[in-house]
């Protein structure tokens, strides 16, 4: 392990040192970055919420939910980016497309396996004591889905937000524009950019954790909520 | 757009009419770039990431199997790796920077960071798998807790093994194209190239990202025959 000397250290101190003197340069840059996430984020969710509860309440598309988390994983955000730069040119709307695609994968396959993973005796039961498909769908499927399907989308946002930097090399704007120009604001504004969009996705996470534990039904609730999210893999 | 009054592609090789017109896809081009760009970049990229997962592999299995042996640390382990899940890739490898330089152990610092994220609590998750009654079956025919672990619960842990090594290296190859922010390596370093000229070049873009993603797919088809080998017996649970 290659141990740090003093000086490299003191680029951290300059670093703080950036954050306590551009407070609202780095405030704007952070809005930016959060109008960007946000746009992405609620756009994934109008596309692939509905779509992968609708699946898995019919257990139709299987292959659907399992390819967007291909996508959601491996596709990389770069190569998104600037893929859908060569079509629709540099600016916020590429990124926010991009941005949206990375999202909708971890929100649409948790969705299905959320839904689709309700156990059936429990649905079999909701349908013998005369329950609509609608009300199935909306008194059991649901409530019990929801913690799987939020964790969906605490992934989707916490991706969305921390890959957000890297449109900047695209024109988006953001937190980024500072990380990926030392040219102009040197290491110690590339750091101290790199601390916000740190603190920013963990601001994320954690919130979105504690409204996880907030919309999840009581008899439903763990109290991990440090678990890594992560797809089981098909055995 | 002509050659003529279109926007200036800089020379990019021979720079025949597709190229300097930045038509959508220039096969020349893939051919006259894959001695001295493309090649190069794949093969920096596997190795990017081969090193990244071996290493994480050989951090996260002895983690794992203290946690399963001392319960207690899973807690903060999982809460530890959940938060470096949480740091994007720009800012981790920048804030490694004053530490190991711009070097090519910064990148791998921050993809082993990754992959343990992964693989750590997927090793955990199929040590566990093992029903109880089957662990009981083993201590009452008098194998040792180290029998048991590695009779009984490091095969059926296997899967979950081998899946959390696909996710961690699909993963990766991901992430490895963000560590050209950093380094000219990797199949990120054309795609960065060609979005900083004043009209992205296209077929560099394609043909970069594509060789990213062939690469995931791949690796990730290996692992899935590697499975099959090392664990015969859930081929017919499928």
């Amino acid at each position: 392990m290659i141990v740090a000397d003093a000086a490299n250290l003191h680029t951290f101190v300059e670093a703080f040192r950036f954050i306590g003197d551009n407070p609202h340069f780095l405030l704007t840059k952070t809005l930016e970055q959060i109008e960007l996430s946000g746009a992405a984020l609620g756009i994934a969710l109008l596309a692939a919420l509905p779509l992968g509860v609708v699946l898995g309440h019919f257990h139709r598309g299987s292959g659907i939910a399992i390819g967007a988390s291909i996508v959601g994983r491996g596709l990389p955000s770069i190569v998104l980016i600037a893929a859908f730069l060569t079509i629709l040119g540099i600016g916020f709307v590429n990124n926010m497309v991009a941005l949206a695609v990375l999202g909708s994968g971890p929100i649409l396959t948790n969705a299905y396996d959320a839904v689709a993973g309700v156990d059936r005796d429990t649905v079999e039961a909701a349908r013998g004591m005369g329950m609509t498909r609608a009300q199935i769908l909306g008194r059991v499927e649901l409530p019990l889905a929801i913690p799987l399907l939020f964790t969906g989308i605490r992934v989707a946002a916490v991706t969305i937000v921390a890959t957000a930097p890297i449109a900047a090399i695209a024109g988006g704007g953001g937190l980024g524009d500072i990380i990926v120009n030392q040219a102009s604001y040197r290491l110690e504004g590339v750091l101290g950019a790199s601390f916000c969009v740190m603190a920013l996705s963990a601001v994320v996470f954690v919130g979105l954790a504690g409204l996880q534990f907030a919309v999840t039904p009581r008899g439903l609730r763990s109290t991990s909520l440090g678990e890594v999210p992560t797809r089981k893999e098909q055995l | 757009m002509g050659s003529d009054g279109g926007p200036v592609i800089p020379n990019f090789g021979h720079g025949d009419s597709c190229v300097t017109g930045d038509h959508t896809f220039c096969w020349g081009w893939v051919q006259d770039h894959w001695g001295d760009t493309l090649g190069p970049a794949l093969w920096q990229h596997v190795e990017l990431t081969v090193i990244a997962v071996v290493i994480g592999f050989a951090i996260a299995f002895p983690l794992a199997l203290l946690a399963h042996r001392y319960r207690r640390l899973e807690q903060p382990f999982g809460a530890l790796s959940a938060l470096v899940y949480t740091v994007p890739s720009l800012a981790l490898f920048q804030i490694l920077v004053p530490f190991t330089g711009i070097t090519w152990t910064t990148v791998e610092i921050a993809l082993v960071g990754y992959t343990l994220v992964i693989l750590f609590p997927n090793i955990v998750t199929g040590l566990r798998s093992a029903p109880d009654e089957v662990i009981e079956a083993a201590r009452g025919m008098g194998l040792t807790r180290l029998q048991v672990l590695m009779r009984v619960e490091l095969p059926l842990a296997l899967p979950a093994i081998v899946g959390g090594l696909r996710i961690a290296v699909v993963s990766t190859v991901a992430i490895a194209t963000i560590a050209a922010t950093l380094l000219p390596k990797g199949l990120g370093y054309p795609i960065f190239l060609a979005l900083k000229e004043p009209t992205p070049f296209k077929t560099e873009i394609y043909s970069a990202g594509l060789l990213s993603i062939a690469l995931a797919i791949g690796a990730d088809l290996l692992l899935v025959a590697l499975r099959r080998v090392a664990v015969p017996w859930t081929r017919a649970a499928r």
